[in-house]
């Protein structure tokens, strides 16, 4: 999956958002141009194409939520996914990727959506009940019936396998 | 001066924890660059430029040194063969099939180390150092099997060439040093068999306590299952179609597993019923087991009075009539146990066991009916060779007698006897190793033509004829097979208690094995992915593989008894193997001990030996155990304690905001014992439900995290509500302030223990 660096000089990034767009993206940023790749070019990047969430990752690291990355927002989304980044950063990231609705909850919907996308609807809608109900249940501490952002990093805190997995190399 | 050093390590500190900022980068880069010009624009000053130098320079071999552990780490994690195929394998078919799969790996790896002992320390140096081929007796096939000995049919009995290899027992000269090196051959065959059950030992009850711990170490494990397959499990890093594939089976798979487990727990019971029929269902099993027991012992009876009879009359089926039967019940009782639990329904995983632990009794009746009809062997053959002993020695006490009388001297060479010719004992050692390397060949014959005949032979059937079929095949009657995790793991089981069993007999056997498994990864992984289809009920291994892992270790232990009974008891063939000669086979280590090593250690080993230290000894061990165990029963009491604890905490966390009543049924029952409930003072009403009183949990609450937009409020203390209700009502009646000082909150319990209650 391409080369195992973290550190990355300011050329290989560059050459690789350069690539997605070259009619659109200048080589020369000395004079800090403000242009962005839309979402339909960013998500058919080879790391990013079989992700089941690959909208909402690009969608979370946008200024605006639309997805049209300007390549700084880009470079952070690689650095937040890449081996380095404390695991508070990539919580606070995962909340956003997983509220699909954007209303800082994951709410029942939410969890459907995430079910859904990661099961390709294989699941009967009373198993996905199920899941999603006894999601909820282990996870809401306040009683609201949804998951804030503060649930949700207790949670993925105690998750053994959360670093290794929410990781992507470029 | 210090004001300012002070400043520059807070920017370089800044500067070093950027990157966990999760803010925009835009705005991290403005602080970078500026953080960056004031520290050179004032480090400069405070004149520490050269030890900026060194300092990166050990940062950077402190990178170089990280980079390196984590490729090496890369690499180790490479190096374990078969890791891809096992991945398919639980993607397909779910953790509990590619547990087996593991556990035949870790067999392999165990195996090539007792390979590598017996191989390097026994077999290399009587091939290398030793005598070859043909020079003595005991290595050279006897004139009357020489036309044969090449004979396919003969080989495949492991007689002829084959029995006179070092395959076996009787190949080995009993000298006492070998070679150049002076290797003592006697010696190290006899410790590399012990020493073989002590590895063996020692690696699974090591493995046992990895689990163990592993098992044990979660407290988590229950509580976030749910949650934590939604959220972790997406692997990130997938970029290949095939493989998003399979992750996606995979997931649904687990999830379909939990939901089993789920389910499980809250089915609800006829017991009556239930418990009928599973004493039912076991007094059938032991009908089945005594059944199969008295079977076996008909026909190893039986096969005694055939060994009296004349070789030629006996039918092929005749002749192998033990293994035969031994291979069929093997094969049929397995399904009729699991169609008779069928009356049990249990959760499968515990069916599983029941299962295993079933078929275990099967086997072991098998296996030990076998050895008693093996040791009536070795008996008779024992007898046999004293009347050849005998005979030999008469033999060259004439010989001698002859000689020194027609030659009329005393120094009389040894009889010039070609080695084919001599007079040879019947070996009751490499007697045993043929039987068990026969024994395991057709083991591995029958398993093999099973999973070819039983799944591929169905699969290609059943696919096949479909088309032109009345019913549907792949749906309803035969269908495809599925994979019998219980019948292959016990056979895997017991394969490695006949290896250990028969190592010391026959030191090829190890390398048999090692081939076997090998082949066996392979030709199974293959029959699982093309043949058979994912269970019905789908369920999880069990966490660890303890199981297992104990089946093999009471394995383990009841194949020791036969290797170390015979060692102590039986002697050795007088003219075969490297014991030939001595009283016992342990008697070359009482040599060693006496004639090699300095006094004072055979000293040591006598007083080690009376009975007076070793009776104390074997109190000290039993008392240790008891005291260990139980410590570790005190720490799994603080365990549950502690779990239940939070627990507590946890619901009543939850039933505050919902129903403001006490979750707990103690403070339940306390309440209704107040005299004046209606003193108690109400304060939800006053309360705006809009208070978002989040309360501060034990981890940690960065106020970072707070850039998202979410709102943390520290709890709201509770003093405030309360006093409220008493002051309105005044000294008179028992409510009020003492109501609340008495003891935990009674009316609106709101969260015991968390924050400060300065009632308490």
């Amino acid at each position: 999956m391409g080369n195992k660096q973290t550190i990355f000089t300011d050329e290989q990034l560059h050459g690789r958002y350069h690539e997605l767009a070259p009619h659109l993206v200048p080589m020369d940023y000395t004079n800090e141009p403000d242009c962005k790749v839309p979402l339909s070019l960013i998500v058919n990047m080879p790391e990013l194409k079989e992700n089941p969430f690959r909208n909402r990752i690009v969608e979370s690291f946008s200024e605006g939520g639309d997805g049209n990355l300007s390549f700084n927002e880009f470079v952070d989304m690689f650095s937040v996914l890449s081996e380095m980044a404390p695991r508070e950063l990539k919580a606070i990231y995962a909340f956003k990727i997983y509220d699909f609705n954007v209303d800082n909850f994951l709410c029942k919907e939410d969890l459907e959506k995430t079910l859904n996308r990661l099961t390709k609807e294989e699941l009967t809608p009373e198993e996905v009940e199920l899941v999603c109900d006894k999601t909820i249940e282990e996870a809401d501490l306040d009683g609201d019936n949804k998951l804030s952002f503060a649930d949700f990093e207790n949670m993925i805190s105690r998750a053994p396998d959360f670093l290794s997995t929410f990781h992507i190399r470029i | 001066m210090e004001a300012l050093k002070e400043q520059v390590e807070e920017k370089k500190k800044l500067v070093a924890t950027l990157r966990n900022k999760p803010w925009r980068m835009k705005r991290r880069l403005d602080v970078l660059k500026e953080a960056q010009d004031f520290v050179e624009k004032f480090e400069g000053a405070l004149g520490k430029g050269k030890g900026r130098r060194l300092y990166a320079f050990k940062v950077m071999m402190a990178k170089k040194f990280i980079k390196f552990k984590r490729d090496f780490e890369n690499f180790k994690t490479a190096c374990i063969p078969w890791e891809r195929k096992i991945k398919d394998v639980e993607s397909h078919f779910g953790s509990s099939v590619a547990s087996y799969f593991i556990f035949l790996r870790w067999m392999y790896g165990l195996n090539m180390v007792l390979f590598g002992l017996m191989f390097g320390l026994v077999i290399l140096p009587e091939v290398l150092m030793g005598l070859p081929y043909g020079t003595i007796a005991r290595k050279t096939v006897p004139r009357a099997e020489q036309d044969t000995a090449m004979d396919y049919s003969v080989l495949f009995d492991f007689e002829g060439y084959c029995k006179y290899s070092i395959l076996f027992y009787g190949f080995y000269n009993n000298e006492k040093q070998i070679g150049l090196l002076k290797f003592r051959l006697p010696l190290s065959y006899l410790l590399v068999g012990v020493g073989i059950f002590g590895y063996s030992l020692m690696v699974v009850i090591r493995t046992m306590a990895r689990n163990a711990n592993e098992g044990g170490d979660g407290a988590d494990e229950g509580d976030f299952t749910f949650s934590w397959k939604m959220f972790t499990s997406w692997d990130y890093l997938i970029g290949n179609p095939e493989t998003a594939d399979n992750k996606y089976a995979s997931i649904t798979t687990s999830f379909k597993e939990s939901i089993v487990d789920e389910q499980e727990n809250q089915k609800d019971e006829n017991i009556h019923l239930r418990r009928f029929l599973r004493v039912l269902a076991n007094f059938l099993i032991l009908c089945c087991l005594g059944g199969s027991g008295y079977l076996i012992y008909f026909v190893v009876k039986r096969s005694q009075d055939f060994a009296d009879m004349d070789n030629a009359d006996l039918s092929w089926f005749e002749k192998n009539e033990v293994e035969f039967v031994m291979s069929l019940l093997g094969l049929v009782c397995p399904p009729l146990f699991e169609t008779i639990a069928e009356l049990e329904d249990y959760h499968p995983r515990i069916a599983l066991k029941w299962q295993l632990a079933r078929i275990f009794a099967l086997f072991l009746g098998n296996l030990y009916t076998f050895l008693f009809a093996l040791f009536d062997e070795v008996n008779e053959k024992l007898e046999r060779e004293k009347i050849i002993k005998n005979e030999t020695e008469l033999a060259l006490a004439h010989y001698y007698a002859n000689y020194s009388s027609f030659y009329n001297t005393t120094d009389v060479p040894p009889p010039n006897v070609h080695p084919a010719d001599a007079i040879r004992g019947p070996c009751w050692e490499t007697g045993v190793g043929i039987e068990f390397v026969k024994l395991i060949v057709s083991d591995v014959q029958v398993s093999y033509l099973t999973i070819l005949i039983g799944d591929f032979l169905r699969a290609v059937i059943v696919r096949f004829l479909n088309y032109c079929w009345c019913w549907d095949l792949e749906a309803g009657f035969p269908s495809y097979g599925e994979f019998d995790i219980s019948g292959n793991v016990l056979g895997l089981i017991f394969n490695q208690g006949m290896i250990w069993m028969g190592a010391f007999y026959a030191p090829g056997l190890v390398g048999v094995n090692l081939l076997r498994l090998l082949s066996s990864m392979y030709y199974q992984c293959w029959a699982v992915m093309s043949c058979n289809v994912p269970h019905e009920r789908v369920f999880k291994a069990s966490r660890s593989n303890n199981f297992y892992m104990g089946l093999l270790l009471l394995v383990l232990f009841l194949s020791l008894l036969p290797v170390v009974y015979t060692i102590m008891t039986l002697s050795p063939s007088f003219d075969c193997g490297p014991f030939s000669g001595q009283e016992k086979m342990y008697d070359v280590v009482m040599q060693a001990i006496d004639q090699d090593l300095p006094a004072f250690i055979g000293n040591i080993f006598t007083y080690a030996t009376n009975p007076g230290l070793i009776i104390p000894g074997v109190l000290l061990m039993v008392l240790a155990l008891y005291y260990l165990n139980a410590v570790s029963e005190g720490y799994q009491q603080a365990n549950t304690d502690l779990k239940k604890k939070m627990q507590a905490a946890r619901d009543e966390e939850k039933n505050r905001r919902n129903n403001k009543d006490s979750t707990n049924q103690v403070m339940k029952d306390l309440e209704d014992l107040l005299p004046n409930k209606s003193l108690i003072p109400r304060p939800i009403e006053e309360e705006p439900p809009l208070d978002v009183e989040k309360v501060s949990k034990p981890t940690k609450t960065k106020p970072g995290s707070s850039g998202n937009g979410v709102n943390l409020q520290k709890e709201v203390s509770l003093a405030a509500p309360n006093p409220r209700g008493p002051v309105t009502h005044g000294p008179g009646p028992r409510g009020g302030p003492p109501l609340n000082t008495r003891g935990p909150q009674p009316g609106p319990a709101r969260g015991r223990g968390r924050g400060g209650h300065p009632r308490r």
